[in-house]
């Protein structure tokens, strides 16, 4: 039920972000899902791709500083207050979200985010309890 | 000019006369000296026995030469020739691989390094009736303590006010009519902008004078100082292996700095071939004191690059001058009036696992003032996708810097492979701090 994200560490230099597009375009790995945590002088670029293994094989070899980190990948019902109910099960679970992050694509009428808990493991059980659609990696890689 | 002296007789001792009363005082300096493990084992190495082996003051230069390594690997106790309990002070200066310097000093030591900063603030034609606002830092830093204790011996009202706070100095300034100031010429610099800020006009300042010292300058900046504040500024000259400031001070003329000959014995040399070199020759200084019980240092090599000047100064001084240091013989670096050493920087990063080994020290100035920037790579290894612990580990360096070398540096994190791998020292200090002017 855990998906693996990767992040890339990316210093504060023109150009950077594209060459890590670039590498990963020349490998074949298309990305799912995307953000970037920035500060003054760096950032942390998170990624879902389809194939993490290759990713994170060809980016260090490309010289980039990057290490995997596991998420979740949730479905959330795309219509007003679809977000809530999902981080209302997590509230009352008393769950922490450490950050989340949307989906590039659409795969049908539910919006995907991507999550990632302090308690992975209690995550998941609390939202399957509640009902909650988890996306797999198989799926993320056939999105 | 109305020239002032705090000791006549001294000052203007003929030469002929100072060169007898400096073999005296080297003889017992010799003496001292052979009280300690170190200079016992390196003086009676060439057979020096006592001071009276020592004849001439041209036989100087047969002696050992003292590094700060040496002090380094002395500490606490091998430079320390008398009983601790007649000690009364120390000055400890952080160390290079953690092993600090300490000078040790009894009750005389602090009243000849006392009369030698009043006789200092004297010369620039300061008196009693002055108001010393002292913006430099106390503690163990010495710039602070030793022309305090001059201020006051001298009889000025002294406002140990310390450095930074640009409000409050400006307002201490106004509310007793400072007429005096002591700072690094980078922070009087600093500090107009602060009048400028809180527009008070200068002319309602009663200031006439500024000492500054501890940090290398031009005479560009001197005469920009002056012309901002309509004072007169003086270049002053130590370091805390010899007391700390009042080794050598310019006097109403300003031409460069009367070191204290009676208190010092000073030498030029090339830091190559450690031959002395003739006056007026740009070399290396190295001082031995003449006057101290608890530290007697023979020798040290200052690492300061000058040359002396020994034609007559129109103040009637015989002790002759040093010119304005022009740099380092070694890689020291000075931020702020802080000396630091990359090898610090260097031993600090290493205890750090989440950063690389490979490192660049850029200076730049913000304002008037240092910055000190340290880029530095994450080591892949103990990369997290986590920012926060990236900007805890940049917060933790920050820390540990602000404790150990006493700046405040801005960190940099950068992709491995980025900076310039080991190898010298020269390429990882980058200096783009532009003589203000």
């Amino acid at each position: 039920m855990k998906i693996t994200q990767i992040s890339v560490f990316l210093e504060n230099r023109k150009g950077r972000l594209f060459e890590v597009t670039q590498l990963l375009g020349k490998n074949g790995i298309n990305i799912r899902a995307l953000n970037i945590a920035e500060t003054d002088d760096f950032g942390v670029l998170r990624l879902v791709v389809d194939k993490p293994k290759d990713a994170l094989a060809g980016l260090k070899a490309g010289g980039f500083v990057a290490s995997t980190t596991e998420i979740v990948a949730v479905e959330v019902p795309d219509n007003p207050g679809g977000l809530s109910e999902v981080l209302g099960v997590l509230s009352r679970e008393g769950l922490n979200v450490e950050y989340m992050y949307g989906f590039v694509e659409k795969k049908s009428e539910e919006a995907l985010l991507v999550f990632r808990f302090e308690d992975t493991e209690k995550a998941v059980v609390a939202l399957e309890k509640a009902g909650i659609r988890i996306i797999t990696e198989t799926e993320i890689h056939n999105l | 000019m109305d020239i002032r002296f705090w000791d006549k007789k001294i000052e203007t001792l003929p030469r002929d006369a100072l060169h007898p009363f400096q073999l005296n005082r080297l003889q017992q300096t010799i003496d001292r000296a052979l009280l300690t493990p170190f200079y016992q084992a390196a003086l009676t190495d060439i057979g020096v026995r006592s001071g009276r082996d020592i004849t001439s003051l041209s036989q100087l230069r047969k002696l050992p030469f003292t590094t700060k390594e040496d002090l380094r690997k002395g500490f606490p106790d091998a430079f320390l020739a008398v009983d601790k309990r007649k000690v009364i002070r120390v000055h400890v200066s952080s160390g290079t691989t953690g092993m600090p310097t300490v000078i040790y000093h009894t009750k005389r030591d602090i009243v000849g390094w006392t009369e030698l900063c009043a006789r200092s603030i004297v010369a620039t034609g300061a008196s009693s009736e002055d108001v010393f606002q002292n913006m430099m830092s106390y503690g163990l830093f010495t710039g602070g303590l030793g022309l305090h204790y001059g201020g006051e011996k001298v009889g000025m009202m002294v406002i140990p006010v310390g450095s930074g706070n640009g409000k409050r100095q400006v307002q201490l300034m106004r509310d007793f009519h400072t007429t005096t100031v002591h700072a690094t010429p980078s922070y009087l610099l600093h500090l107009y902008n602060e009048f400028e800020a809180e527009t008070i006009p200068l002319s309602s300042l009663t200031l006439k004078r500024a000492f500054v010292g501890a940090e290398p300058h031009s005479e560009k900046l001197r005469k920009k100082i002056e012309t901002l504040y309509h004072i007169d500024v003086f270049n002053s000259y130590g370091m805390s292996e010899m007391n700390g400031p009042g080794v050598a001070f310019e006097c109403q003329y300003k031409q460069e700095m009367h070191l204290w000959e009676d208190a010092f014995l000073m030498e030029v040399i090339d830091p190559q071939t450690l031959c002395p070199l003739p006056d007026g020759k740009e070399g290396e200084l190295v001082l031995t004191t003449l006057n101290r019980e608890a530290t007697p240092l023979i020798r040290y090599r200052s690492r300061d690059l000058t040359r002396i000047l020994s034609e007559p100064c129109g103040c009637g001084r015989t002790h002759r001058r040093i010119a304005r240091i022009k740099g380092r013989s070694d890689d020291m670096i000075i931020i702020n009036g802080v000396n630091v050493f990359p090898s610090q920087i260097e031993t600090i990063l290493m205890r750090f696992p989440e950063v690389g080994t490979n490192y660049v020290i850029h200076l730049d100035k913000k304002e008037a003032l240092d910055r000190l920037t340290i880029k530095t790579e994450v080591a892949p290894r103990l990369f997290t996708d986590d920012s926060r612990k990236l900007e805890d580990l940049k917060s933790r360096l920050r820390h540990e810097f602000k404790s150990t070398i006493l700046v405040n540096p801005v960190i940099e994190l950068h992709e491995p492979g980025s900076l310039p791998v080991s190898q010298g020292k020269a390429i990882r200090v980058v200096d783009e701090r532009k003589d203000l002017n």
